[in-house]
């Protein structure tokens, strides 16, 4: 073990902790029973945590962008399976154009993809600001994660089986059921916890396509503004951040059951 | 194949056939697709549309004039100064904005590299064991809530934050340092942190695809490790480099949140400004031309970045 803490191993120690450090300091400070986020610590309380009880608007944004991220996770997922499929397995004309013009939601800044939203929304369409514009554009941005989660699990078995029970005499509908969508299972429930975090966790989309309603991280950035909020924000941040967390692992574990893949990216 | 034994099988399969197979595979994309017209391409049509045409007050005038575009050109004889360098424009912070921008972003794209390239070697060429492990410990900050590792920074950095209560408990300083919050390096740091874990994954697959016997034969050859890794291991992972830092660079430059919360008035960037004439001014129109001009400066710098490293002859290199 000795010889292996070389140069690059305490790299990566060091990196690791650059990642973790400032994230991990919110949970510290929250359990910290003190008004501002200092050290020295003056002692453990869970008071921060207990308050969260009462505040009904943090509630309320709570639920709404719950309601949001169950609905948006669900669509994109619906709407990336065919997507995926056609994509892998028709060799389809343009089918590489498309699926670029796909995944460009991820490359545009998010700020434009708001304002164009909030142009065609607003000024064209004359539609109200709810939380129905905030989960359209949500699945806009989901889109292409779930998209490629799916791919890569359409990609990581054998396209064979699919024939197989064509040649069987199943229906394209019947293969889908009973072949290819019990063996993409772990790519679509891990796209499923993707878009369900994405959702949940975006706040600039949902910051300007959200009327009067608000979603988590909204409600979370106005309470930003007030010095005295700081241990609540605290509290509610170290909870989403072990939320979080939490779906990250299981999407992850989830997604490399099941057939291993040749593509080093999904390891 | 059955194939062999069948040779009504071997023929081609007939046009007919294979447009059927199309139109089935078109048919799955289309729901999608739809999606992302409706939802990408239009509004962003609607975003340059929007552009020519000009906010009277309260009022929207809907003939088409270039005149944002003209207001973010128009020149005067006085020159604002901004660092020593005159801008001659009439209406100066646009400019200023996107050239600060650029700057800030860049810097941050250089050190997401300079930070990622050395774990994701150490990944690629380090890690035998419990590799997923490594792989999902590093993918976590990426997925957890963008406004929240931002905010940590705000923790870390500010006036009563981490760092100044932390060296004052140990008796370094008397009085907090002012310097560390608000200011275009916290937000060239807190960028570099919120996207270095998204460079990572790009780098370590194409330091993965190397084939290993290369980097055998260079050493054999007798290339020294140092001279391998420029010769070999460097250039073979080029394309996944290229693509981590436009993944990095292309996204922060019109970045929002990070500037809002950790910038303070000297670190704002044009995100900003383009949030500002959209929700603040009431002049939309303005902050499409914003926004649109922002995507064409980004998009020309790609281009010509992509041009001076010869990235075609890079990705030929990898067949």
């Amino acid at each position: 073990m000795l010889n292996k803490l070389d140069g690059l191993w305490v790299y990566a120690i060091i990196f690791i902790v650059f990642l973790y450090g400032p994230v991990l300091l919110m949970p510290v400070f929250a359990l910290n029973d003190g008004t501002f986020a200092t050290f020295p610590l003056k002692g453990f309380t869970l008071k921060n945590f207990a308050s969260m009880a009462q505040n009904t608007s943090m509630i309320l944004a709570f639920q709404n962008s719950l309601k949001i991220a169950i609905g948006v996770a669900i669509l994109s997922t619906v709407l990336a399976m065919p997507a995926a499929l056609a994509l892998t397995r028709f060799r389809l004309p343009m089918g590489a154009p498309i699926q670029s013009f796909m995944m460009l939601p991820l490359v545009i800044p998010s700020i434009v993809i708001a304002v164009a939203l909030l142009v065609i929304i607003l000024k064209i369409f004359g539609i109200q600001l709810s939380l129905w514009t905030v989960a359209a554009g949500h699945v806009l941005v989901c889109l292409p994660f779930c998209m490629s989660v799916l791919m890569s699990r359409l990609e990581g078995f054998d396209a064979n089986l699919e024939e197989a029970s064509r040649d069987l005499g199943c229906s394209a509908w019947q293969t889908f059921w009973r072949v290819t969508f019990p063996l993409a299972l772990p790519g679509v429930i891990s796209s499923l916890l993707m878009g369900f975090i994405i959702s949940f966790d975006e706040f600039v989309i949902a910051f300007f396509l959200t009327g009067t309603e608000n979603t988590l991280p909204v409600y979370l950035f106005s309470q930003l503004r007030f010095p005295n909020k700081m241990p609540g924000v605290l509290a509610l941040g170290s909870l989403i951040l072990v939320g979080s967390a939490v779906l990250v692992i299981a999407a992850e574990i989830i997604r490399k059951r099941g057939a291993p893949s040749n593509n080093p990216g999904d390891f | 194949m059955t194939a062999l034994s069948d040779p009504i099988e071997v023929s081609p399969p007939r046009d007919a056939e294979r447009f059927r197979r199309w139109l089935r595979g078109y048919g799955l994309l289309s729901p999608a697709l739809a999606v992302m017209f409706a939802m990408l391409a239009l509004p962003i049509a609607a975003l340059v549309l929007l552009s020519f045409w000009t906010q009277n007050g309260f009022e929207l005038d809907r003939s088409l004039t270039v005149e944002n575009y003209a207001q973010l050109v128009r020149l005067k004889d006085e020159p604002t100064i901004w660092f020593g360098i005159p801008f001659y424009f009439n209406y100066p912070v646009p400019a200023i904005l996107m050239i600060k921008s650029v700057i800030m972003s860049l810097t941050a794209t250089i050190a997401v590299i300079a930070l990622a390239y050395p774990m994701a070697y150490f990944l690629a060429f380090r890690v035998h064991k419990h590799k997923a492990l490594w792989i999902i410990m590093i993918t976590i900050p990426f997925w957890t809530s963008y406004l929240l590792r931002v905010f940590a920074w705000k923790v870390v950095l500010g006036f009563n934050g981490a760092i100044n209560s932390g060296l004052k408990a140990i008796g370094v300083i008397d009085q907090p340092l002012e310097f560390l919050l608000y200011n275009p390096g916290a937000v060239v740091i807190t960028l570099a942190h919120s996207w270095v874990a998204f460079a990572i994954l790009p780098i370590y697959v194409s330091l993965e695809k190397i084939d290993r016997s290369l980097l055998e034969a260079a050493s054999d050859l007798g290339d020294s490790k140092l001279k391998r890794f420029f010769r070999i291991t460097l250039p073979l992972s080029a394309p996944g480099t290229v693509a981590a830092s436009l993944l990095v660079f292309i996204p922060t430059v019109g970045d929002y949140v990070t500037p809002t919360l950790v910038g303070g008035p000297g670190g704002t960037m044009i995100g900003n400004l383009v949030q500002e004439l959209f929700l603040k001014q009431n002049n939309a129109p303005l902050g499409a031309a914003v926004a649109i001009t922002m995507m064409l400066i980004i998009a020309l710098i790609v281009a010509i970045f992509l041009w001076a490293i010869g990235y075609r002859r890079i990705r030929a290199r990898r067949m």
